[in-house]
């Protein structure tokens, strides 16, 4: 249980910045997970946590001990931060009861932590197999409880679920967030997955070109998106050009209000596809239906506005009758979100915004 | 690495003691021209034959419906524990007066096709069938398929094999000096060990390494050029089979011939003079003890050559850079150079630099170590890469120090790696001949030695027992090295 605080972060390779001032804060006893897309330098940052690498600038202490930068370099060994590797990486000549106990101590080994963190992770009694003898998701729950074993101040998962099938990945990332918390772990978990940001963590940190975009709650990452590629990041995003007057913004889908105050003139707005509902309301536009992609729980339509604006739409109801090519009639549901303008290009601002509160 | 710069450092300063005169004489004349042609010649032929019967073989193991594969992928290994003096003896006393290029060529075949049979049918094993499967899909015949991918999947692999062969028949000194053929390696021989003549053996030394530097540069430069071909993710499914049909007879009876060339004529010469050999008086114990001697210094010279290739196979495989580069080159060229050379380096190192060490088992040692070193660096590289630094730095994120990653993490997963090479440098010791006639101490013998002492002198069967016995002993490290290479394992899946 411990707070992680990295401030102004720098990792170079080379002329490339993998991480270029990285500020973050990660809370004790929560599960923060970074989100970026490849490239981004999430993998960098939390080698550098891990102690792997070294700093070029900047700082990282836990618990208000610096243990990374100002000359310091405490190594990876000595750092108390446990990592769950993509790949799992079980030690493949140790039983699984023994690399659960690699990191404890000779007294530790002797108490039955080790089968407490296997009970954790939903293994209780695999301890005499042999890696090779357990499937992908096992192996993983195995590094889990690896990294869980030691008490470390921190847990790092390093995309854990990636490789795993999806129905598999679901069931074991709300495992493994249920095992972090039971044991009151504090723990970082990185992903390229936003849905899996999105549903497992307490904090959402957005990571692009070795910056922190935005970082909060879940909800307030999708809802209130610091910019428009964060929106279009985290989920299905309609961008409309749109004038605000007096807290309404006029759009091609019509007169929306818009959340929180924001100063009369030409802005773009953020509408969620699930805001378009289809239905004949007061305020409800015309749209052409030009496609239906059926996901069985839902299905999202591709709809042309009379102006050639093109939006989707999300409905739960996948049987509803939509002819592609014929005509419906949408509006929106509640408000929509502004998104600040880049002044230069009078385009929606890709650069760093303030964060949106 | 000075280990490896011994015998270069020797030659560099002896033959430039000797003067431009003297070496220009020595050099220009003849006789080593015709010595030169010969000896590359005899690579040239042998390192072909190899390519064609190590590749066929490998191909018909690994990729066919065979009968008996794994028996034959077995004797098709079993080679590397004879020696190519053994062969030749067997040779020599089974069809008399048998002499020349050609025999030689022959016995080096039958001997050293191992070396490429062995990479290009781990390499059949772990290439992608998807790639093949690709090439049909895309309207390419079987054979088009053969041709353009899989020859091509296992060029480097044939190529690391054919170099390995090139190298040795250009040192090999046993087979060329009893099938009589004059060779860099037997003229080097004979100008030191009856003429005492240092100097001339040294120009032809330093000749000799001049052609093996060649032959490496040109590997290298070709490696270059053919890249590495790396598999692009994904898991992989085991190798298809072709069925042979009707050919799988034919085919089998080509394997049971190749064998019983390699490995029946040495065994049923050496099984008809044995009888004899073992009943002379006296003769026991002088084996027992001969034996005992090349236990003992193969196994002092592989330990001191995993000793020094421990550190050296980890750095490589994980600091990859120009040094580590450099490093590799220059043990590949000392492993390159003849026993005849090192021996030769050892004698004036033990003599000028290390006197202590003169006549005891441990420049001996030394010598293998200086041969061998190559072999268990690539041994501990492979093996390193058992143990991937993921592993290891998971570890260090559990709490333990470096040197407590290296005992229960990194040493158990390439211990295996590290047995192997161990054996092969065993294996190659035990059969290891010029360097060990000239450094072994006096009074001390080996298998070997004596050996070649009784057939120089034509007493065929009193050579027998220790050629029998050598081979037995060879045959057990063979035999793990081959299982290790998973040619014997039985159907994965299909």
């Amino acid at each position: 249980m411990s707070e992680v605080v990295l401030s102004g972060v720098v990792k170079r390779y080379g002329r490339v910045s993998a991480l270029a001032g990285v500020h973050l804060s990660v809370p004790s006893g929560q599960l923060t997970a970074v989100l970026g897309p490849s490239g981004c330098g999430k993998t960098t940052l939390l080698r550098c946590l891990a102690g792997f690498e070294r700093l070029d600038a900047g700082e990282i202490r836990i618990d208000g001990t610096r243990v990374a930068g100002g000359g310091r370099h405490l190594p990876a060994h000595r750092r108390r931060i446990a990592v769950v590797p993509q790949e799992g990486a079980l030690f493949p000549h140790l039983s699984v009861a023994d690399n659960v106990g690699y990191g404890l101590d000779r007294a530790a080994r002797r108490t039955d932590r080790v089968e407490e963190v296997l009970t954790l992770v939903g293994l209780a009694g695999y301890g005499d197999r042999m890696p090779h003898q357990l499937s992908g998701g096992q192996q993983q729950r195995v590094a889990v409880a690896r990294a869980l074993a030691p008490r470390p101040s921190v847990v790092l998962l390093d995309e854990p679920f990636s490789a795993l099938d999806a129905g598999l990945r679901v069931g074991l990332r709300h495992d493994v967030r249920e095992a972090l918390r039971a044991d009151g772990a504090t723990g970082v978990l990185v992903t390229h997955d936003q849905g899996e940001a999105l549903s497992v963590a307490d904090q959402v940190v957005v990571l692009r070109d070795g910056r922190v975009i935005q970082a909060g709650a879940p909800t307030t990452i999708y809802r209130e998106p610091a910019d428009a590629w964060v929106a279009g990041f985290v989920g299905d995003a309609v961008l409309l050009p749109a004038v605000v007057e007096h807290g309404s913004a006029r759009t091609a889908l019509g007169v929306l209000p818009v959340a929180g105050t924001v100063p009369d003139g030409a802005v773009t707005v953020l509408v969620r596809p699930e805001q378009v509902r289809f239905s004949p309301a007061p305020n409800a536009v015309t749209a052409t239906v030009l496609r239906h992609d059926f996901h069985g729980h839902d299905a999202l339509v591709g709809l042309r506005l009379a102006d050639g604006t093109r939006i989707t739409a999300r409905i739960l109801d996948g049987d509803a009758a939509v002819a592609i090519g014929g005509e419906v009639t949408v509006h929106v549901d509640g408000p929509a979100r502004a998104l600040p303008v880049d002044a230069t290009t009078g385009r929606p601002a890709a650069a760093p915004a303030p964060l949106a509160a | 690495m000075a280990v490896a710069l011994i015998p270069l450092a020797y030659l560099a300063v002896r033959t430039a003691e000797a003067g431009g005169d003297r070496i220009a004489a020595e050099l220009w004349t003849e006789r080593v021209g015709l010595l030169a042609l010969r000896s590359l010649g005899l690579a040239g032929v042998v390192t072909a034959a190899c390519v064609l019967l190590g590749v066929g073989t490998a191909f018909l193991v690994t990729r066919t419906d065979l009968p008996g594969r794994r028996l034959f992928a077995l004797l098709a290994a079993l080679p590397l524990a004879v020696p190519t003096y053994i062969a030749a003896f067997a040779w020599v006393s089974t069809v008399p007066r048998l002499e020349g290029f050609w025999p030689a060529a022959l016995v080096l075949t039958l001997c050293s096709y191992p070396y490429v049979l062995l990479p290009v049918a781990a390499a059949l094993r772990g290439a992608d069938p998807a790639q093949e499967e690709v090439s049909r899909s895309l309207g390419r015949s079987g054979w088009q398929t053969f041709t353009a991918v899989t020859l091509r999947q296992i060029r480097p692999a044939t190529a690391a094999g054919a170099l390995l062969v090139a190298l040795y028949v250009l040192s090999d000194f046993g087979a060329v000096s009893i099938l009589r053929t004059d060779t860099f390696t037997r003229a080097i021989f004979v100008a030191f060990d009856l003429g005492f003549d240092r100097t001339g053996a040294l120009v032809l030394s330093s000749v000799l390494v001049a052609l093996t530097v060649l032959l490496l540069a040109g590997e290298t430069a070709t490696r270059r050029r053919g890249a590495r071909y790396a598999r692009l993710g994904g898991t992989r499914r085991p190798v298809s089979r072709t069925p042979l049909g009707p050919a799988r007879w034919p085919a089998a009876v080509a394997l049971v011939g190749v064998a019983a060339l390699a490995l029946g004529v040495p065994a049923v010469s050496l099984g008809r003079r044995l009888a004899a050999g073992v009943s002379r008086p006296g003769a026991l114990p002088e084996v027992l003890s001969a034996a005992g001697n090349s236990l003992t210094v193969s196994l002092a010279g592989a330990a001191l050559t995993m000793l020094l290739a421990l550190p050296l196979g980890l750095l490589a495989a994980r600091a990859p850079g120009p040094l580590t580069t450099v490093l590799d080159r220059l043990a590949y060229l000392a492993h390159a150079l003849p026993g005849v050379v090192i021996g030769l380096s050892l004698i004036f190192f033990g003599i000028n630099v290390a006197y202590p060490l003169y006549q005891t088992r441990w420049l001996l040692a030394l010598a293998y170590a200086t041969l061998f070193l190559p072999l268990a660096v690539g041994a501990v590289a492979g093996a390193a890469a058992q143990s991937p630094s993921g592993l290891e730095e998971v570890a260090r994120s559990l709490g333990r120090g470096p040197w407590t990653v290296l005992r229960t993490v990194t040493l158990p997963l390439i211990l295996p790696g590290i047995g192997a090479g161990a054996a092969l440098v065993f294996l190659t010791g035990m059969k290891e001949l010029p360097a060990t006639l000239l450094l072994r101490p006096t009074g001390t013998d080996t298998l070997a030695t004596e050996l070649w002492t009784s057939t120089a002198v034509g007493a065929y069967a009193a050579a027998a027992p220790y050629a029998a016995l050598l081979v037995i002993i060879s045959a057990l490290p063979t035999w793990l090295l081959v299982a290790r290479s998973g040619l014997l394992d039985k159907e994965d899946r299909s």
